[in-house]
C-alpha cells in the first residue's frame, strides 16, 4: 500500500497514513486530488479507480470515506477487506465507532492502524490478536499519574 | 462518543479540538491555532520543567495542528524527550510525532536512534514493537544504517515474541525497499524462508510480504520458499472453516494469507518438482471448484474474500500459462462474472480477461464472450468499466472479429470521454491495420476516425494511412474517391484536408475521368478549405497544387494565378512564401518532361521496421525520435535503395533527384514506415492517460 486516507463527505481529512517517502507539499497535493476524485464518484460505480500508476480502492462507511492507494499488481478485493477489517477494529475498540471518535482520538486510530498494517502490508489479520495488543498497551498506563493542576483538569491549559 | 475512558483522555486536547471544530471561519480557526501555538511555545520555553503528561499533551496538540494542514516548526526536541519516558502513552505520542513530522536534523536523528536502540534492547515486547513501528514508518537511511544489521537477528531469534517478529519482518521490508544495499540477507536467508512454516499465522502473514519482495530481487536465493508456500496454501485451502479459528474471515479461511501465498508463487515459474506441482494444481482446482459452490454467507465480506482468492489464483494460472484446462476454466469463471450483479466483479473480470486474451490456450475461449463485452461497452454506467471493456475488445481482436470490433469501437468513440479518445484512436488504427484483409476497409476506418475524433488523430495515424495507400496500388483509386467524398462535407476536420490534399495530389488522376470529380472540381474543393487551415496544412496543399499542375495541365493557369497572388508569394510565413515562389517558378520554366520527373508519383515506402527503426528507438526511446534523426535514417534507407545521389542512378526502382526529395518530401521526411511506431505511441499515451485520467470528473 502507498497510502491510506480517511476523509469526510466535505473533504476534511481525518486520518492520513503514508507508506512511501513524500514531501509535505506532495502529500497535500495528492490528498487534494484523490479526495476530489473519490468525492465525485456516484454511488453505483465500482470501488476501484485508476490514478497515475496506482489503483485507488475506496469505500464509504457512514460519513467517512476510507481510501487506499495500492500498486498496480495488488489484489483489489482483498484491499477492500483490509479497509473493512480496519473499520471492524475501530468499531470494537471504540464501541460503535463514528467519525467523532476518530477526530477526538486520532492518535488511537493511528496506533490501531499500526498494529494492523505496517510498512503498507498487513501484519496481523486476526482481529483478536490486534485488539489484544492494543489492550495490553492500554493497560500499561494504568499507573499512578502525576497530580494535575486544577486548570489542567478542566482543560484550560 | 469520545472514548475518554480509554487510558487517559487528555482533556485539554479534547477541549482544544472542540474549539477548533466550533470555529465559524477559517480565520477564526487560524486565530485559535496561533493562540495555542503561542501558549505551547511559552510552556516549552518556560522555566518550570514540564512533567511527562503535559509534554505529551502539548506534543499531541502540535501533532493535531499539523495534521489539520498547518506547518509546525518546533516541538521535535520535546517529542524526542518523550521517547525516553518509561510511560507507554508518552513514548507512543513521542514516536507518533517524530514518525509524522520527520526531521532531518542530525542531532535529533542521533537522539532518536539512541532511543530506538534502547527500546529494541529493552526486552519489553511492547516497547520493542513501538520502536520497530517507528523505524517502519520513517524508514530513513540513517535508521537503516543504524538498525539493518540488528533487525534480522531479532526476526529469527528463538526467544522473540510473535508480535515482535511480525513487526520486525515488515520493518525489515520497509528498510529493504528504501535502502536495499544496507539490508544484507546472506546468512539469514534460509531462516527467514523457514518462517513460512511458523506455527503463528500472523508471523507467516508478515514474513511472506518480506519474502515476496526479496524473491523478486533475488529469485535464486529464495527459491526454496516455493515448495513451502505450496504446502501452506494447500493446508489452508483444504481446511474446514473452523480449523483456523481467528484467522477465518467470514467463513473464508485465511484470505489474506492465501492471497499473499498466491502472489509469492507468481514470482516464480511453475514448480519443477512433480509432486509440488501436482499439489499446487490440485489447490488451484479446489479454489475454482469452491467458486461454484453456494456461498456460506450472504455478506459481501464473504464473497469479496472468497473472490479475492479466486482472482489471485486466476492471476497465477495466467502467469504460468501452461495448464490449458485451468486456463479455460478460469476463462469460464470470469465469463460468469462478466454478467454479475456487482459492478466490482464485472470490472475485475474484464480486467483479468484482458491478460487471458493474450494466452494462446485461452484466446479462443475469451472470444466467445464478445457479445457480452460489446454490451458492456454500450450499457455500463461507470466509465472505468466501459474502458476495461474497450481494452478487452482490443486484446481479443483478431482476423475473425476485427471488423465487428472496430465498428463497435468507432461507435463508442463518438461518445467517449475526451481523456481517453487519443488512446482509443490509436487502438482502432492499429487494429484496422493489423487485421485488414481488404484495404479499402482500412481506408474507410481511418477516414471515419478522422471524421469522428479528428482532434485526437495524431500525426502517426494519418501518416500511416497515406503510407499504406502509396504502397498499395489496389486501394489508391478507392482512397481518392472516398477522400473526395469526405471533403464535400461542409465542416470537415483539418486532418481530413491534409489526408485529402495529399492523396488527391498523388492519385487525383484516378478519379479525374468522372465529371463530378474533374481536376478543376478537385482543385476548387481543396482550395475552398485553404483559408480555414493552419500553416502546415496550407503548405501541404500548395504541394498538392503543383502536383495538380503536373497531372492536369489544363489547371495550370488557374493554379498559377492562385500561386501568384499576394497572399501566397508575399505570405508572412516563410515556408508558404518559399513554396509558392518555387512552385510558381517551377511551373513556368520547367518543361513537361522535367516537371513530370520532379513530380513523379511517390515511391513505395520501404518497410523499415528492422535495423533503422530499432536503432532510432534505442537512441531516444519510443515515440521521442527527432526529425533530424529520422531524416538521417531516411537518407540511410535511401542509400540502401541506392537513390541518394543527385541525378539518380539505376539501382533503385524509382530514383529521384535529391532536390525533388527535399522540396516535395521534406515535410514528410518523418514518415515512419512501420506500425511499430503507432504501437509505441499508444503505450506512451496510455501511460500519460493514467497520469491525467479522471480530471474530467
Amino acid at each position: 500500500m502507498q497510502f491510506m486516507l480517511l476523509f469526510s463527505r466535505q473533504g476534511k481529512l481525518r486520518l492520513q497514513k503514508w507508506y512511501a517517502p513524500l514531501s509535505d507539499t506532495q502529500k497535500k497535493k495528492i490528498s487534494r486530488e484523490v479526495i476530489q476524485m473519490v468525492l465525485a464518484r456516484k454511488p453505483k460505480m465500482c470501488s476501484f479507480l485508476e490514478w497515475r500508476d496506482l489503483k485507488i480502492v475506496y469505500k464509504r462507511y457512514a460519513s467517512l470515506y476510507f481510501c487506499c492507494a495500492v500498486e498496480d499488481q495488488e489484489n483489489e478485493l482483498i484491499t477492500l477487506e483490509i479497509i473493512h477489517r480496519y473499520v471492524e477494529l475501530l468499531d470494537k475498540y471504540f464501541g460503535s465507532v463514528c467519525e467523532l471518535d476518530i477526530i477526538f482520538n486520532f492518535e488511537k486510530a493511528y496506533y490501531i492502524l499500526d498494529e494492523f498494517i505496517l510498512g503498507g502490508e498487513a501484519q496481523e489479520t486476526s482481529k483478536k490478536n490486534v485488539l489484544k495488543a492494543i489492550e495490553q498497551a492500554d493497560m500499561l498506563q494504568e499507573e499512578a499519574e502525576t497530580p494535575r493542576s486544577v486548570l489542567e483538569e478542566i482543560g484550560l491549559t | 462518543m469520545p472514548a475518554v475512558s480509554k487510558g487517559d483522555g487528555m482533556r485539554g486536547l479534547a477541549v482544544f479540538i472542540s474549539d477548533i471544530r466550533n470555529c465559524k471561519s477559517k480565520e477564526a480557526e487560524i486565530k485559535r491555532i496561533n493562540k495555542e501555538l503561542a501558549n505551547i511555545r511559552s510552556k516549552f520555553k518556560g522555566d518550570k520543567a514540564l512533567d511527562g503528561y503535559s509534554k505529551k499533551k502539548y506534543v499531541c496538540k502540535l501533532l493535531f495542528i499539523f495534521l489539520l494542514g498547518h506547518d509546525i516548526d518546533f516541538g521535535h526536541m520535546e517529542a524526542v524527550n518523550l521517547l525516553s519516558s518509561n510511560k507507554y502513552t508518552e513514548k507512543q505520542i513521542g514516536y507518533l510525532f517524530i514518525s509524522v513530522l520527520v526531521n532531518s536534523n542530525s542531532e535529533l536523528i542521533r537522539l532518536i536512534n539512541n532511543a530506538i536502540k534502547n527500546d529494541l534492547s529493552s526486552r519489553n515486547p511492547t516497547f520493542m514493537c513501538l520502536a520497530l513501528h517507528c523505524i517502519a514508518n520513517v524508514g530513513s537511511r540513517e535508521m537503516a544504517e543504524a538498525f539493518a544489521g540488528e533487525i534480522p537477528r531479532i526476526l529469527v531469534a528463538g526467544d522473540t515474541m510473535d508480535s515482535v517478529k511480525q513487526s520486525a519482518a515488515l520493518c525489515l521490508l520497509r528498510l529493504y525497499k528504501t535502502s536495499p544495499d544496507l539490508v544484507l540477507m546472506g546468512e539469514w536467508t534460509s531462516r527467514v524462508v523457514h518462517l513460512l512454516n511458523d506455527q503463528h499465522m500472523g508471523v507467516v502473514t508478515a514474513a511472506i510480504s518480506l519474502i515476496t519482495c526479496l524473491s523478486q530481487k533475488n529469485p535464486d536465493e529464495f527459491k526454496t520458499c516455493v515448495s513451502l508456500a505450496v504446502s501452506r496454501l494447500s493446508r489452508i485451502v483444504s481446511s474446514a472453516s473452523t480449523d483456523l479459528q481467528d484467522y477465518t474471515y467470514y467463513f473464508v479461511p485465511a484470505p489474506w494469507l492465501s492471497c499473499k501465498l498466491l502472489r509469492l508463487l507468481q514470482c516464480y515459474p511453475p514448480p519443477e518438482d512433480g509432486a509440488v506441482k501436482g499439489r499446487l494444481v490440485e489447490c488451484l482446482e479446489t479454489i475454482l471448484n469452491k467458486a461454484q459452490e453456494p456461498p456460506k454467507s450472504k455478506k459481501v465480506q464473504h464473497s469479496n474474500a472468497k473472490n479475492a482468492i479466486l482472482f489471485e489464483a486466476i492471476s497465477l494460472i495466467i502467469h504460468y500459462d501452461s495448464e490449458p484446462n485451468l486456463l479455460v476454466r478460469a476463462c469460464n469463471q470470469l465469463g460468469q462474472f462478466l454478467q454479475h450483479r456487482e459492478t466490482n466483479l464485472r470490472y475485475l473480470a474484464l480486467e483479468s480477461m484482458c491478460t487471458l486474451a493474450s494466452s494462446e490456450f485461452s484466446h479462443e475461449a475469451v472470444k466467445t464472450h464478445i457479445e457480452t463485452v460489446i454490451n458492456a461497452l454500450k450499457t455500463e454506467r461507470d466509465v472505468s468499466v466501459r474502458q476495461r471493456a474497450a481494452d478487452l475488445l482490443y486484446a481479443m481482436c483478431d482476423r475473425s472479429n476485427a471488423k465487428q470490433i472496430v465498428a463497435e469501437m468507432l461507435s463508442y468513440l463518438e461518445t467517449a470521454d475526451y481523456s481517453i479518445r487519443e488512446e482509443m484512436v490509436l487502438k482502432v488504427a492499429i487494429l484496422a491495420e493489423k487485421y485488414a484483409v481488404d484495404y479499402s476497409w482500412y481506408v474507410d476506418t481511418i477516414l471515419n476516425l478522422i471524421r469522428i475524433a479528428g482532434d485526437y488523430v495524431s500525426e502517426e495515424v494519418w501518416y500511416r494511412v497515406i503510407q499504406i495507400v502509396i504502397n498499395r496500388d489496389d486501394v489508391q483509386g478507392y482512397a481518392a474517391k472516398t477522400v473526395f467524398e469526405a471533403l464535400q462535407a461542409p465542416a470537415c476536420h483539418e486532418n481530413m484536408v491534409k489526408v485529402g490534399g495529399y492523396i488527391l495530389g498523388e492519385f487525383g488522376n484516378l478519379i479525374a475521368g468522372d465529371p463530378r470529380s474533374s481536376p478543376l472540381v478537385q482543385f476548387n474543393l481543396l482550395h475552398s478549405k485553404f483559408h480555414l487551415c493552419s500553416v502546415p496544412t496550407r503548405a501541404l496543399l500548395l504541394s498538392a497544387y503543383i502536383k495538380f499542375i503536373n497531372l492536369f495541365p489544363e489547371t495550370k493557369s488557374t493554379i498559377q494565378e492562385v500561386l501568384r497572388s499576394d497572399s501566397q508569394i508575399r505570405n508572412s510565413d516563410v515556408e508558404l512564401q518559399q513554396r509558392a515562389v518555387e512552385y510558381l517558378k517551377l511551373s513556368s520554366i520547367a518543361s513537361t518532361d522535367v516537371l513530370a520527373t520532379v513530380l513523379e508519383e511517390m515511391p513505395p515506402f520501404p518497410e523499415r521496421e528492422s535495423s533503422i527503426l530499432a536503432k532510432l528507438k534505442k537512441k531516444k526511446g519510443p515515440g521521442a525520435v527527432s526529425v533530424n534523426e529520422l531524416e538521417e535514417g531516411k537518407r540511410e534507407a535511401g542509400e540502401l535503395n541506392g537513390g541518394g545521389e543527385r541525378g539518380g542512378d539505376t539501382h533503385s526502382p524509382t530514383s529521384l533527384p535529391l532536390f525533388s526529395q527535399t522540396t516535395i518530401t521534406h515535410s514528410f521526411s518523418h514518415i515512419i514506415s512501420s506500425s511499430l511506431v503507432l504501437e509505441d505511441r499508444m503505450q506512451n499515451v496510455v501511460k500519460n492517460n493514467h497520469k491525467q485520467m479522471f480530471f474530467c470528473f
